[in-house]
């Protein structure tokens, strides 16, 4: 039993970090059916960035209390990854909006590419460690563990989301923002400038983004330059999972990926007999999305992308 | 790109006839002029054995418009079972007359088992819409890779990420292609087979595509990617055409990777990385989708480039600043990833498009037209 | 007296909570011209669709040329010779005008990938033929000077006659147009009635949707009015015109 929760802790909490990257993903899919493969960089950005300022904190015997040191790390991380973000639809998305709808993904592989490169010539190629800054108390859940951190990723994720929907469906820019994915068209002939809109889903992403960096980072007590491409693809997997474009999609996709990975690795050896071992976990992710799709081909909760014909 | 010269049937087989010769003789023109000639024939083999592979996606991605993203598997199933059958890995468990098949033989085999594998692949997935499918692709080559990384246990069958070692060379009659071979009067180094051999493949691959481009079959696929649901109502069954396309195109990948396995000597799972998938789909956009000619320019690019930026990178810093300032791993990806960016910006249609994109993109004098047209006919019915 | 081509009999089609088509029964004599009209939302689309292999219809009776076609799919549908066009010009638009016919040729040929990898006689002979059909039909609506135009660079109204051209290549008995005349101007209606009148004429049974009442009352043999996914009238053009239940449904709602 205590096992049982230990996984379903440990995937909740990676589960809604896989959630808020997916949201980013599908935001941009959601506003311009992009797959914006750089969206992993700029979670990688936000996390080196981060462990980078507290590194240079520390150095100077700057002691402030743990949290506060990663709250001054998250400052500066979140510009430079909206700076990204924006950057990044400028200059390799927006002049293709017309364009046949491979040459963008071309783009973006490329600025992926660029970005992994420029990370690692920065930082080195090497693992970075997360400072280690963090109180590490280990609370007794029901007979599993969880500790400080895995409690604060939790909420700092929930109330992010909380934000972001609040955002979209309560404010003139979340408005703007939903009728751009609906029709962009339309929603520029009734006063929306769709452009500053687009920026304004990639910024909005990207700091999203930054943050679940950071939690990466700080889960797995690492980050390094080609860290972005896993995350970013088990990301958007949970986002097609919950059915891409459909933002409460993407946090069921993300907590489900999250949790189905967990319990996967715990407990895949003890299921085929030692056949297949926890180094399966990721077919297990993504068996579990193959057959999703196969029986319900528009995700979980199904796509929020009006059809045009 | 225009080929003004290139207008008449007789300039083309001139041309073509010329082309021909080139490559016959390329190696040793690359011999004569290069100290390190057999590493540089070692990338054109590989570069030829990358334009197979385009070709296949090509049809998947180019003619057909679905949007594969996990390549790569088919072309790891062909070079798995070209190394299994080839090498020690299983002689232990295989009975005497499995091992070493002929080669064409097991080319064949590995053209088949990658066309099974994209049956089973696609039977499921084909009615799942763009993006979905592309997603999908993904994850099954993710899932390909991870079982060759982990099936060393329980029982050992792909020695897991070390890889199969010790695959045998190719063995054609009696002629092995692990030592040069003599032929009137020349000494044909091993590359200098493979490349002669992987470039017989690589003609036998155009050939088939471009046949099939201009046929029943290829307008098919073509009247998919522009408009399934038309498609469908002309008459066209589109899970089977679909099909078709994947199997087909997995069949190239499976008989590249045979080739690759037996060029190789060794397979591992880390030569079939989703960043590989992500590579050939570069080639065929970039060389432009859809054009036969433009995917094998943009095979050629995408392989060699980085290669040709490996050994100018560090005598260009050298010279520029005196020093390295750049590791030149990174400096070069980091070019190769600007290339991309940059050639799609300025060339979203690729680099050498077919006639149809073409003028999808660069609208020519007669859309104008039409659109004024369009205004008067609005304007004479509400009129 | 009439051979009957198609009947159908107590279509039933629904989306989720609308019920899109309750209850529809017809049937089309070989060598007419039979219309289908309605207010907008009828379900003449969807029914359309249903007979086209689109669409799945939930319940009912679909017999085609003595054969049923209840719930098959759509090449087996056109393959029993039922070919449409779309409301919504559905042209290959990247492809050429003679290539979009060609397709509509598929059902009909067979060459299949080792035919096209080998070229032998057969092949070659099969690419010919479809080759000369698909210049031939382009000349009978009129459009072969832009035989090796991209689709999408036609002008409205021929892409309308490619349309017709590439369904025509299919080699059906019914032509099923939807809408064919949206758009035009009353030129190219007259050029289109009498296009549609020379493939009735060649023994082509059609269907047609159509809201230029004019057009329906002068072409039509008989026409069929549905009015919120049901049948309300069936017959002659004049006593259709006259049936109060359609006056106040469709003329009384949109007067001509």
């Amino acid at each position: 039993m205590d096992i049982f929760l230990q996984q379903i802790i440990n995937g909740l909490v990676i589960g809604s970090i896989y959630a808020l990257i997916a949201l980013g993903y599908t935001m941009v899919y959601g506003i311009m059916q992009l797959i914006n493969f750089a969206h992993g960089e700029i979670v990688m950005f936000g996390a080196m960035v981060t462990i980078t300022c507290i590194n240079v904190l520390v150095g100077n015997h700057i002691s402030l209390p743990g949290p506060l040191m990663l709250v001054a790390g998250l400052v500066m991380a979140i510009p430079v990854s909206m700076l990204l973000g924006f950057a990044i639809e400028r200059i390799a998305y927006r002049p293709l909006r017309r364009a046949p709808r491979l040459a963008p993904l071309i783009t973006a592989i490329g600025v992926s590419i660029v970005l992994q490169q420029v990370a690692s010539l920065i930082w080195g190629r090497s693992y970075r460690p997360f400072p280690n800054i963090l109180p590490q108390t280990v609370h007794n859940f029901f007979g599993a563990a969880i500790t400080d951190l895995q409690v604060a990723i939790i909420i700092l994720a929930i109330v992010l989301m909380g934000a972001l929907f609040f955002m979209i469906e309560r404010t003139r820019l979340g408005r703007a923002m939903r009728a751009t994915a609906q029709n962009p068209e339309v929603a520029g002939l009734m006063g929306v400038n769709i452009n500053s809109i687009i920026s304004m889903t990639f910024v909005t992403g990207s700091a999203l983004g930054a943050v679940a960096g950071v939690m990466v980072a700080a889960n797995y007590d690492q980050a390094h330059p080609y860290m972005g491409f896993l995350i970013g693809l088990k990301a958007f997997t949970a986002a097609v999972l919950g059915g891409i474009g459909n933002l409460q999609g993407a946090v069921l996709g993300g907590i489900t990926l999250g949790i189905i990975e967990s319990l996967g690795s715990g407990y895949l050896g003890d299921l085929t007999g030692g056949f297949l071992g926890s180094n399966y976990k990721d077919i297990f992710a993504f068996l579990v999305l193959i057959l999703v799709l196969v029986f319900r081909p528009s995700g979980l909760l199904g796509e929020r992308v009006a059809e045009r014909a | 790109m225009h080929f003004a010269f290139l207008k008449t049937p007789r300039q083309r087989q001139i041309a073509l006839f010329i082309f021909a010769a080139v490559l016959l003789v390329l190696p040793w023109g690359l011999g004569a002029t290069f100290s390190s000639a057999n590493s540089w024939i070692r990338v054109i083999d590989f570069a030829l054995l990358y334009i197979m592979l385009a070709l296949g996606l090509n049809i998947v991605v180019g003619f057909a418009g679905l949007l594969d993203l996990g390549y790569i598997a088919f072309y790891a199933v062909g070079a798995y079972m070209y190394a299994i059958f080839n090498s020690p890995q299983l002689q232990a468990v295989m009975p005497t007359w499995l091992q070493h098949p002929p080669f064409l033989i097991m080319i064949v085999i590995c053209g088949l088992a990658a066309c099974v594998f994209g049956i089973l692949l696609g039977t499921p997935t084909l009615k799942l819409r763009g993006d979905y499918l592309a997603i999908v692709t993904l994850g099954f080559g993710e899932i390909i890779r991870i079982f060759m990384n982990n099936l060393d246990r329980p029982i050992n069958i792909t020695n897991g990420p070390q890889g199969i070692d010790n695959v045998a060379p190719v063995h054609f009659f009696n002629y092995t292609f692990a030592k040069p071979i003599d032929f009137l009067g020349l000494r044909f180094e091993p590359v200098y087979l493979y490349y002669y051999l992987i470039l017989a493949f690589c003609c036998l691959i155009i050939f088939v595509t471009s046949r099939l481009q201009y046929s029943r079959i290829g307008r098919a696929w073509v009247a998919i990617r522009e408009d399934e649901i038309a498609a469908n109502a002309m008459g066209i069954n589109t899970r089977n055409v679909k099909l078709l396309a994947f199997a087909m195109g997995a069949s190239f990948g499976g008989v590249s990777g045979a080739l690759f396995a037996s060029f190789q000597g060794f397979v591992s799972p880390e030569s079939f990385v989703l960043m590989e998938s992500i590579m050939v789909l570069c080639m065929v956009v970039l060389g432009g989708m859809g054009n036969i000619a433009g995917v094998i320019l943009g095979a050629i690019l995408v392989s060699v480039v980085p290669e040709i930026l490996r050994d100018v990178i560090n005598p260009l810093q050298q010279g520029l600043f005196g020093r390295k300032i750049i590791d030149p791993e990174n400096l070069r990806m980091l070019l190769f990833g600007l290339a991309m960016i940059i050639i799609m910006l300025v060339r979203p249609e690729g680099l050498w498009p077919s006639r149809r994109r073409r003028a999808e993109l660069h609208p020519s004098a007669t859309i104008s037209e039409q659109e004024n047209a369009g205004l008067q006919d609005a304007e004479r019915t509400h009129g | 007296m009439a051979e009957v081509l198609l009947s159908i009999e107590g279509i039933h089609k629904r989306f989720g909570g609308l019920h899109a088509l309750n209850d529809v029964g017809l049937t089309i004599n070989k060598g007419e011209i039979y219309g289908l009209i309605g207010p907008n939302g009828a379900g003449k689309t969807t029914l359309f669709n249903v007979l086209t292999g689109l669409y799945q219809p939930d319940e009912g009776r679909f017999s085609f040329n003595g054969r049923n076609l209840f719930r098959q799919k759509p090449y087996v549908v056109v393959e029993s010779g039922i070919a449409r066009t779309f409301q919504n010009i559905r042209l290959f638009a990247n492809m050429t005008a003679r290539e979009n016919v060609m397709v509509g040729q598929h059902v009909r040929t067979h060459a299949g990938v080792f035919g096209a990898v080998f070229r032998g006689p057969r092949t070659r002979k099969e690419e010919a033929a479809i080759h000369a059909r698909a210049d031939e039909l382009l000349r009978y609506v009129g459009i072969e000077r832009h035989a090796d135009e991209v689709a999408r660079n036609l002008s409205y109204g021929d892409q309308r006659r490619l349309e017709i051209a590439r369904a025509l290549g299919t080699n059906p008995k019914l032509l099923a147009l939807d809408e064919p005349a949206a758009g035009m101007n009353p030129k190219e209606t007259a050029a289109l009635k009498t296009l549609m009148e020379k493939i009735r004429a060649d023994g082509v049974t059609i269907l047609l949707i159509e809201h230029d009442v004019k057009l329906m009352m002068g072409l039509c043999d008989r026409i069929a009015v549905l009015d919120y996914g049901k049948k309300i009238a069936e017959g002659n053009p004049e006593a259709v015109k006259n049936d109060p239940r359609v006056i106040e449904a469709y003329l009384g709602v949109a007067p001509e």
